[in-house]
């Protein structure tokens, strides 16, 4: 299977902070993949390595078998959408169009033009009086009509209004069926991502937890209820991701290859937001007492 | 990207644009009577005569409000390239970093390297055309007052050419301020990141090396000339009567050097070769018209000599050519130290 991204112990430091940590990941081609954690865990951090805005303190992070940004085919080869969709404020829709047209060999003019149209944006107007939902679209326009492998989105909708979200979504998932793009996009919303990502990557605390196609971790993982039970005489091919514990009752989330063969337990396959959230909460309970200052929200 | 930096140049340009016809209607409206009335002064020929610094202030006297002017479009070209350092320079990569454009511009297909060298030439050439054309139109129009001012004001360094005030002010030197200011202000902002406090640091180290230029580097690249002056009785008279009773005794040096120099310094030797002290000489602490009568006879019999150290005027040129190219030469340094470090330096 061929990779877009392959990051090999990745560490970025921030003056004395890490914002990501010994972060080893190959992205396979062809997918569209979620980039899902906290606030602060490191997302915005793996994206701007992957297009090259920032240098990694350690280790390697290449994007098609090529070192980000390192030359205009390199910098041709990722669309990015960065977070907040930055624009020139005082230039028009179609002086964007025009920037993309200069300083992109493969720019599609063509795209660009019907995609602006069927948007229904005015070519005249001052990209600074766009609404945020026309914003992110003139800024998926830009990163689409350079016509990349890889497009690159972090946090594309965190300040739209659900409706901007909704429709922002299902245009890029067109664009993905049209254009046999593969996609890395990042949100701390993860109903967000569980509508349009085939591959997940959970990164909490700035080191990756889980990463893997959606459809398999839903089937590695099981909710298990049943009688009390001590965790520790669970077979061997049973990772325990999350357990809860009343008198009578255990409550299990765990991740297993095998089937559950054991007739005490009730087994409910699990969502992936209660996933990504378990996962949140081992890395919360495990690193809480080290890091108190971090706030791990959903 | 020449193309896309000159569309985010647009208003910038236009404005600038708009100023310089300002000026130019201001200075076409008002120039050719000024030049008409220095032809028929006579300060053109006043040298033959021998009667310079009257004719010179008859002329002046009749100029009053183009007199404002001239003070005005001093005052202009000596700002000009710090306002161009300040708004044209600092902002270039602070502003793109602030408002979070960089992420938009890194991304596309041309390297950070490419995208600033392009922003800094299409901009710092902007900037040197501006101050260019600003010197230019300026410079013509006060050819009168400047040949005139200089012949009245004798050894007032303000108004001649190769003084401190006017040699930044004039011909091609503001072509090189404008370049060394602009690229000192980008690269203010690439080291400092924020635009305020980049345009401060801009317009303070600007003006230091404005202000300390004239006077520490200037006599390095053409070394003053100097000139030993005997002081008679009579010389010592005039000078006494500007200012009895100083440690120095300064004659009017514009009889001393040629017209249009820029004294340096003026000191006083003994006839030992030392520098005197008028204090030292009893006969110069009264301050009656005798007595000051008899510490200039006393000075007289002295053998006192002036050592006056000065620019001719003859220098201005070779030190336009040489302080344009250095300013140049700087302004490329500093463009290639933004190169280097925007190439390591994260978003």
């Amino acid at each position: 299977m061929s990779t877009v991204i392959e990051t090999r112990g990745l560490g970025k430091k921030y003056g004395r902070r890490w914002a990501l940590r010994d972060c080893t990941l190959a992205i396979p081609a062809g997918q569209v993949v979620g980039l899902v954690g906290p606030n602060g865990a490191g997302k915005s951090t793996l994206l701007h390595l992957a297009v090259g805005l920032r240098t990694p303190t350690l280790g390697v992070i290449t994007v098609f078998g090529g070192r980000p940004a390192d030359s205009p085919a390199q910098l041709g080869r990722a669309g990015f959408v960065a977070q907040d969709t930055p624009v020139y404020a005082r230039l028009s829709v179609a002086d964007h169009l025009r920037m993309g047209a200069w300083l992109n060999p493969d720019w599609d003019g063509e795209l660009a033009a019907r995609r602006i149209e069927r948007l229904g944006l005015d070519p005249h107007q001052r990209a600074g009086s766009l609404s945020g939902g026309q914003r992110a679209q003139l800024a998926l326009t830009l990163a689409i009509a350079k016509r990349p492998g890889l497009l690159i989105l972090d946090e594309p909708v965190a300040s739209l209004d659900p409706l901007a979200r909704r429709e922002f979504l299902q245009d890029l998932m067109e664009i993905v069926a049209e254009h046999e793009v593969s996609v890395v996009l990042s949100s701390h919303l993860i109903a967000d991502l569980e509508r349009v990502c085939d591959y997940l990557v959970v990164l909490i605390a700035s080191q990756v937890q889980l990463a893997g196609e959606v459809s398999e971790l839903l089937a590695e993982h099981r909710r298990l209820s049943g009688p009390r039970r001590d965790p520790g005489r669970l077979p061997a091919s049973q990772e325990i991701v999350e357990e809860t514990h009343t008198d009578k009752q255990s409550l299990l989330l765990i991740r297993t290859s095998e089937p559950i063969l054991d007739p005490a337990w009730a087994v409910t396959p699990v969502s992936v937001e209660d996933l990504v959230l378990a996962y949140m909460r081992r890395a919360g309970s495990a690193g809480g007492a080290r890091r108190p200052g971090l706030e791990v929200v959903s | 990207m020449i193309r896309f930096s000159w569309l985010q140049f647009r208003a910038q340009a236009v404005a600038a644009l708009g100023a310089l016809a300002i000026v130019a209607v201001a200075l076409a409206v008002t120039g050719p009577h000024l030049n008409h009335l220095y032809d028929t002064s006579g300060v053109a020929t006043c040298h033959a005569r021998g009667d310079c610094a009257s004719v010179a202030t008859t002329f002046l006297n009749q100029v009053p409000a183009d007199q404002i002017l001239y003070y005005l479009g001093i005052a202009v070209l000596l700002a000009a390239p710090p306002v161009i350092g300040m708004f044209w320079g600092a902002p270039l990569v602070t502003r793109e970093l602030e408002t979070g454009t960089v992420r938009l511009a890194w991304t596309q297909g041309v390297t950070r390297t490419r995208w600033l060298a392009v922003k800094v030439a299409v901009t710092g050439l902007a900037a040197m055309v501006t101050a260019g054309l600003l010197s230019l139109m300026l410079t013509w129009w006060s050819g009168p007052v400047d040949t005139a001012a200089a012949l009245k004001t004798g050894y007032s360094i303000s108004f001649i050419r190769i003084g401190p005030v006017l040699f930044g002010a004039r011909d091609i030197m503001p072509v090189g301020y404008a370049a060394f200011a602009f690229a000192l202000g980008v690269t203010a902002g690439v080291l400092i990141r924020r635009t305020v406090p980049a345009i401060a640091a801009t317009l303070v180290v600007f003006a230091a090396v404005a202000i300390a230029w004239p006077l520490l580097i200037r006599p390095l690249l053409i070394a003053p000339v100097h000139a030993i002056v005997a002081l008679t009785p009579a010389s010592i008279s005039t000078s006494l009567a500007a200012g009895p009773g100083g440690s120095e005794i300064v004659m009017p040096v514009a009889s001393a050097v040629p017209p249009g120099s820029w004294v340096l310094s003026t000191r006083t030797l003994d006839s030992t070769g030392h520098a005197f002290n008028a204090a030292t000489v009893p006969a110069c602490q009264g301050s009656s018209p005798s007595q000051a009568l008899a510490c200039q006879a006393t000075l007289g019999r002295l053998h006192l000599r002036d050592l006056i150290s000065y620019q001719p005027a003859s220098s201005f040129w070779p030190l336009q050519w040489y302080e344009t190219a250095i300013f140049l030469g700087l302004a490329a340094l500093l463009a290639g130290l933004c190169l280097w470090r925007i190439r390591r330096q994260a978003s």
